[in-house]
């Protein structure tokens, strides 16, 4: 058995509570606090004005990590899972060692790169090159490794022909490139990386995810953080959830990614949507039903039977070229958008319905969630409701249908044959 | 509370050899807790000294893009100064120099003070200006104060040329004393990364000190002597004087420049002073280290 390349042990991590900055944040304080109470001995071990201005109260300061212990194999490629607030940047920023942990301890085998942000240090006045050596030594790597890798790095941004202009007159596509090509470079045993993939275009995110997934079949040891599910799904091996700064779920990331969808249902998310945009006051999502039943759904639905979904929407007044758009997100990413209408038309307002159905065996087993649009072409506004409704197709076999992860998401009527070839071609 | 439960006094993120024969794996890096006093990692930051060198090079690089008269800047500032201070002081206040001309007595004092004095702003602002790098990338924070300073020597090379012109001018100087001027300029450097670390490890906590630094550097002149002689404070009060690491190393500097003899008691005392700042600036920046990046 190998050493692990991260052993994580009993990892607390304290925060104080407000911008992570307590009362008795400024020097006034802190003097005014010293003269009302000369004869109280501050927290001098800890060197930390805040903890002796708020002594022994505890009611203003909160774990973002409790207790999580974990191993990584060295090559295993791992992705970390949470809501936001679960303690992902936290613990990536321990093994970063950008802070320190309140208890615990971390062992890390080899070389540690991290990448919690593309373009750390990037200064718009510098050209491209020198940002390239800037970039590269605040990253950790030496000078020589750069020159090295120099012109590997300026093909995969793209920007050959601009490279000696100062930055801030690229486009923030070219700029992000750049910044991306440089970490995808870094050498290390163990790389962290924190949502980076978040940047670019569909086309550069495709490749960025393409080295990503070098890096890892080279043998490094990768931890992942990211919303994009997909994207884990595609990359990692493993899948560590974390909730509220607990360890909640270790395993294979497609398990851990399930894990996390039943967590955050369990968590209530649906009725909590996240309703957001300009017509958020104009439109409203009243009720969503997945088969004619409330769609926070426990158990899951049979492939063989067809989805109904239906969603109750007020409008205050009218609206013109309006329609309502579902769309269906699998492992985060969306798969597939549904229009009640076959072209924008005007609504004359009130309460309707918009009825959706898909077809018995045309999606995959796994866990769905339902985001709805209403948007106004003329007025260029919309309103969205992220993860309104949410529901389950179970593993079932059936004739002409997959239940398999690896064959997609639909099963749809393809005409595939095979003929036989005789004869000179 | 809490931290009581910690690892004793953990050695800081050490990083020590794995013994035995798995050096394939590298060398093993632990992460713990840690707190109090300790030692500054001198083999960790010579580690990084290429950072170190990337980020003066960058902030020398920086300082004069975009500006029409560019380095000439380095120049014009201190000049300018010196002439104000001849016409105020040395003309209207009638100001004693030591019998030297008043606008190269003031200059000689002006350039290691100005190098001070920028020293001492850029790097108590250079962790809140760098607040970015702290939050998102490991490296040894004592890089950024350090690394801040580089673009004032630059300046202060260049104004030098200007020191030599006015002494070949005013027909002064040009002794051995010259050749104390480089060890002078260390002390200055300690005296100003003591007191800079100091205070950007203090404005990552306090923000007050973004106000307070350069009302202090302003008063810090006065009780220094650059627009007037040493030989003006009555002799039984020098050794106070003298506690000012800049006071001892400013008039070494007319010393150097002017080929005056140096007071090297006074040098000592204040050379001994800047080395003090100096260790206990890097000291309490250690110590507050690890906390920066939570609360910058």
């Amino acid at each position: 058995m190998p050493h692990p390349a991260v052993s994580v042990q009993g990892l607390w991590k304290e925060y104080r509570i407000g911008g992570q900055r307590a009362v008795g944040e400024t020097f006034y304080d802190v003097l005014s606090g010293a003269i009302r109470r000369p004869f109280r001995r501050r927290a001098a071990d800890d060197g930390d004005v805040a903890i002796a201005q708020t002594g022994a109260d505890t009611t203003d300061r909160f774990w973002a990590l409790r207790d999580v212990s974990f191993d990584i194999a060295p090559g295993e490629v791992v992705g970390i899972i949470g809501r936001n607030g679960a303690g992902k940047s936290t613990l990536l920023k321990i093994l970063s060692r950008i802070t320190a942990p309140t208890k615990g301890r971390v062992e890390v085998r080899g070389r540690l790169a991290s990448l919690l942000e593309v373009g750390t240090g990037f200064h718009p006045e510098l050209s491209g090159r020198e940002n390239i050596y800037l970039n590269g030594a605040i990253l950790g790597m030496t000078r020589r490794d750069i020159a090295r890798k120099f012109d590997e790095i300026v093909a995969f941004a793209e920007v050959e022909k601009f490279i000696d202009t100062p930055v801030k007159r690229y486009s923030s596509g070219m700029y992000v490139r750049l910044a991306f090509a440089v970490a995808a470079h870094l050498d290390a045993d163990v790389l962290v990386v924190d949502e980076v993939l978040a940047v670019g275009d569909t086309a550069f995110q495709d490749k960025c995810l393409g080295k990503m997934g070098d890096l890892s079949a080279g043998g490094r040891t990768v931890l992942f953080v990211s919303h994009n599910h997909g994207a884990l799904a595609r990359l990692c091996q493993r899948g560590i959830v974390l909730s509220h700064g607990s360890h909640l779920f270790s395993g294979s990331i497609t398990d851990a990614l399930h894990a996390y969808a039943r967590h955050v249902r369990s968590e209530g998310a649906a009725a909590g949507a996240v309703i957001s945009g300009p017509l958020a006051g104009e439109v409203r999502f009243t009720r969503i039903t997945v088969n004619r039943r409330e769609a926070a759904l426990t158990e899951a639905i049979s492939p063989s039977s067809a989805i109904e979904i239906a969603v109750d929407s007020e409008c205050a007044g009218s609206l013109e070229e309006f329609r309502i758009t579902l769309c269906l997100r699998r492992l985060g990413e969306t798969v597939l958008g549904m229009h009640d209408a076959e072209a924008p038309a005007t609504h004359p307002g009130g309460r309707w319905q918009s009825r959706f159905r898909i077809p018995a065996l045309t999606l995959a087993p796994g866990d769905y969630s339902v985001d709805a649009y209403a948007y106004s072409n003329r007025l260029g506004q919309w309103t969205r409701a992220e993860g309104i409704g949410e529901f389950s197709i179970a593993v079932e076999w059936f004739p002409n249908y997959e239940p398999t992860h690896a064959m997609g998401v639909f099963n749809l009527p393809v005409a595939g044959r095979r003929v036989a070839l005789t004869g000179d071609v | 509370m809490a931290n009581d439960a910690a690892p004793p006094r953990a050695d800081a993120t050490d990083v020590r050899a794995t013994c035995g024969a798995s050096s394939a794996h590298g060398p093993v890096t632990l992460i713990e807790p840690r707190r109090g006093w300790h030692m500054l990692d001198w083999r960790e930051l010579w580690a990084y000294r290429e950072l170190l060198w990337v980020l003066t090079a960058r902030d020398v690089k920086v300082r004069y893009k975009q500006t029409a008269l560019g380095a000439a800047w380095a120049i014009i500032r201190p000049v300018l100064t010196m002439v104000i201070f001849s016409v105020v002081f040395g003309q209207l206040a009638k100001m004693p120099s030591d019998g030297y001309p008043y606008p190269v007595f003031v200059y000689a004092a002006l350039l290691p003070w100005t190098f001070f004095a920028a020293a001492v702003s850029a790097s108590g602002q250079s962790l809140v200006g760098s607040a970015n790098l702290v939050s998102k990338v490991y490296f040894p924070r004592l890089i950024i104060p350090l690394s801040s300073i580089g673009a004032g020597l630059v300046d202060l090379a260049i104004a030098t040329i200007v020191l030599l012109a006015m002494m070949a001018w005013y027909g002064v100087g040009f002794t051995w004393n010259l050749l104390a001027a480089p060890l002078l300029l260390a002390g200055v450097v300690f005296a100003a990364l003591g007191v800079g670390t100091l205070l950007s490890a203090l404005t990552v906590a306090y923000r007050d000190f973004t106000h307070l630094t350069p009302f202090l550097v302003q008063i810090w002149m006065y009780v220094t002597p650059v627009i007037y002689p040493v030989s003006l404070v009555p002799e039984q009060w020098r050794w106070l004087l003298y506690l000012n690491p800049m006071a001892g190393l400013i008039e070494a500097f007319r010393s150097a420049f002017l080929g005056k003899p140096f007071d090297l008691g006074g040098i000592g005392l204040s050379f001994a002073v800047a080395l003090v700042i100096f260790a206990l600036g890097v000291a309490y920046f250690e110590r507050v280290e690890r906390r920066f990046a939570d609360i910058i």
